[in-house]
């Protein structure tokens, strides 16, 4: 298949390989292996699905980061949605992986449909305008969520919205922005503060940057030191950003790199983003799963779209619900550990009885390690 | 015998109704001016409240039993009635017998147009002639609108497995290989396609058929098949961890030589889906010793649903009945149970 078989070519893999461990083998004491984060849950997927930590030398350790979009949304807002679904006579829209994340008391999106609530999986939010302007007698909300790469098509659902007049249509924004995360990433490992392990380097994310372009991850190698390889989803891909890596560290480098040029420039999508700053404004704080309370992390909707801003059509109660205490989500989030050393792993949590959202979405660690990563020998 | 009804079913123009579900005439008339006409055979035409069947030989019957739910009801390659038919008759002539009889079970919704109903008994009634099959009992109902989804089936077979003849599950051992009869992934990915009103340079078709021809070539063959199995919903990945949970052994797959069309593995590329659990309807998994698995092979390859037949890997010794799988790229990975529906990625 053209532009993905090239992509997955075993030969070259190997080859790639070989150079990584070339390249790492005696760099390091067998103690101190490179260890990379790879931020996005994309780029984790990838990682178990080709089976490429058989392919990598001991001296490379990947670490899995917080960018899985339904991983990082705290339970208050799952519980938020899951208020709108119940106690309003509403439909609620949304992305499938994020009905089955449970919220407090264990109930879930799914659930609240089975017990009568109108929760509806769209694969687009144009499904969820339509659906409401097909429907003008009910109120119709988007669940909206996830990264950079979300954001731009909930911008339009809302002009489009607006040039249709709609009376009943509104979006429940939880859009989080990746910079501030890797900022506070960043931050927290050289400190040494929440578990935050320190990491030689970041994969950067793909569809991400090819609406933000590369530049907001510059800080990282300026202020900071560590070097970014931004790159595709694709294993050569993920194995040439690992090459990429190691090569800076060993030269003492801290550089943005783009390995993913045929989609990501410096600049990113301008359309995109200034369809973004049209639309939405920042927010002043976020509460993001694992890494807490971000300044200027997520967005909200203008002013001038206050009237499909569901927040201000809807009143909602605060979420008293508590995590699960002994459920490691948060700490896997920021890289702080692993799937596997949650006691709670592969025997309580597992995807059909998910504890924590990484056991949820398949970019989710836990959930990318169970279904791919298990070994009998474990 | 004398004009039964006044005026002729409008099929063209008409309805279901309630009163076509309601036992009277004008469900006698649906029965016998769409149903019985289409399905005509001798047990049916009978007109008794079940069918009376002479066994022809001796040996054990196989008998199955499965429920059609599908939007939309007509999709590139297929509709349900046919794959109405062709999934019982595959469920009954996986276990090795000769698919005999059937019976068909329609709950139809108020307001479904005669005319596509006409268009899925007559699918139906072309499906079982073509795997030699009648369709010799059945039933309807009616419910109100709002109710159902158009059309729902329920189709039972019943079939005779010849004397010698025994695949199950549990014949299934370590050293076996592992077949399919072809492409992974068709039926599921050509439904969704046109669900979601997705486009493709390259359509792609159900795979929809009935596997009972095939699995005779297989039988003639002389090799010692221990099992076979229709990969439908779950797809491959999940009859597998089924099968191999079931057997008690482990399986070890060859990802390059699992065979799927360029077409469906951009479809899976672009909604973030693994062709390994998208539902088949057209295709089987064959277990048999590995030293068999070549002739085996070349009898699969001889019948046209059997072309691309292909050896996707071995049964090991596993008590943890794990589903483990050889990347393209070399490296290892679980091929897991799918946890609830697979549904597209976010990003």
């Amino acid at each position: 298949m053209k532009y993905i078989d090239e992509f997955r070519d075993s030969g070259l893999a190997q080859k790639l390989a070989a150079a990584i461990k070339n390249e790492a083998q005696g760099a390091r004491p067998a103690a101190q292996p490179f260890r990379f984060m790879e931020f996005c849950g994309g780029h984790t997927h990838a990682i178990f699905r080709f089976g490429l930590p058989d392919l990598l030398p001991p001296e490379i350790k990947m670490i899995h980061g917080p960018g899985c979009p339904v991983c990082v949304l705290p339970m208050a807002k799952i519980d938020a949605a899951i208020q709108l679904a119940q106690r309003y006579p509403l439909t609620l829209c949304t992305y499938g992986d994020m009905m089955r994340v449970p919220g407090g008391q264990r109930l879930s999106l799914l659930k609240a449909k089975a017990a009568g609530a109108d929760v509806r999986m769209v694969l687009s939010p144009h499904d969820a305008v339509m659906l409401a302007k097909d429907n003008p007698s009910r109120e119709v909300v988007f669940f909206a969520i996830g990264f950079e790469t979300t954001t731009p098509p909930t911008a339009v659902i809302v002009k489009q919205a607006q040039a249709l007049g709609l009376k009943n249509f509104s979006v429940f924004c939880n859009h989080v922005l990746t910079p501030p995360a890797l900022k506070w990433l960043l931050e927290a490992s050289a400190e040494g503060a929440d578990g935050v392990p320190p990491s030689d380097g970041f994969v950067g994310p793909s569809h991400v940057s090819a609406i933000i372009g590369t530049r907001p991850y510059e800080i990282a190698a300026t202020a900071y030191g560590k070097p970014v390889v931004i790159t595709g989803f694709e294993p050569l891909d993920v194995l040439q950003a690992i090459l990429m890596l190691v090569r800076q560290v060993k030269a003492g480098r801290a550089v943005v790199e783009n390995e993913y040029a045929r989609a990501v420039t410096a600049e990113g999508n301008v359309k995109a983003q200034a369809l973004m700053a049209e639309v939405f404004d920042l927010r002043d704080t976020f509460e993001w799963r694992g890494l807490g309370w971000i300044p200027h992390s997520a967005l909200k909707l203008k002013d001038a779209y206050g009237a499909f801003d569901a927040e201000k059509r809807f009143a909602l109660e605060p979420s008293t619900a508590k995590e699960n205490p002994a459920c490691q989500c948060p700490a896997i989030l920021r890289g702080a550990k692993s799937p596997e050393e949650c006691k709670l792993f592969g025997t309580v949590c597992t995807p059909e009885n998910p504890i924590g959202a990484c056991m949820v979405s398949s970019e989710g660690g836990c959930a990318a390690c169970y279904s791919y990563g298990r070994r009998k020998d474990e | 015998m004398t004009q039964r009804f006044e005026r002729s079913l409008d099929i063209k123009n008409g309805r279901v109704d309630m009163t076509h579900g309601s036992g009277g005439r004008a469900m006698a008339q649906l029965i016998d001016q769409l149903f019985a006409k289409a399905f005509d055979n001798p047990a049916l035409a009978e007109g008794n409240d079940q069918a009376r069947l002479a066994i022809p030989a001796a040996g054990r019957l196989a008998f199955s039993t499965d429920s059609y739910v599908i939007s939309p009801l007509f999709f590139a390659g297929g509709d349900i009635g046919s794959l109405a038919v062709h999934g019982t008759v595959n469920d009954v002539a996986l276990s090795g017998a000769k698919p005999l009889w059937l019976s068909a079970g329609f709950i139809l919704e108020e307001g479904f147009p005669l005319a596509d109903l006409e268009r899925i008994v007559t699918s139906m009634a072309k499906a079982a002639q073509e795997c030699g099959v009648q369709i010799v009992t059945g039933d309807t109902k009616v419910v109100e609108k709002g109710k159902a989804d158009g059309v729902f089936i329920n189709t039972a077979g019943v079939g005779l497995i010849a004397e010698g003849v025994d695949l199950s599950v549990h014949n299934i051992r370590a050293g076996d290989a592992i077949i399919v009869s072809g492409t992974l992934g068709d039926h599921g990915v050509a439904v969704m396609a046109q669900r979601e009103g997705l486009v493709f340079d390259e359509p792609v078709l159900s795979d929809s058929a009935a596997l009972n021809g095939l699995i005779d070539n297989m039988i003639k063959s002389g090799v010692a098949i221990h099992a076979l199995r229709d990969p439908t919903r779950g797809g491959l990945a999940t009859s597998l961890n089924e099968m191999a949970r079931a057997a008690g052994v482990g399986m070890r797959l060859n990802e390059a030589a699992i065979p799927v069309r360029a077409s469906v593995r951009g479809v899976c590329e672009i909604l973030g889906l693994d062709p390994l659990y998208i539902a088949n309807e057209g295709k089987l998994i064959a277990f048999c010793p590995v030293a068999q698995a070549q002739t085996l092979l070349t009898a699969m390859k001889g019948h046209e649903h059997g072309r691309e037949a292909a050896i996707i890997g071995e049964v090991v010794e596993d008590d943890h009945a794990f589903v483990e799988m050889t990347t393209t790229l070399g490296g290892q990975r679980m091929v897991d149970w799918l946890a609830g529906e697979q549904l597209p990625r976010i990003c």
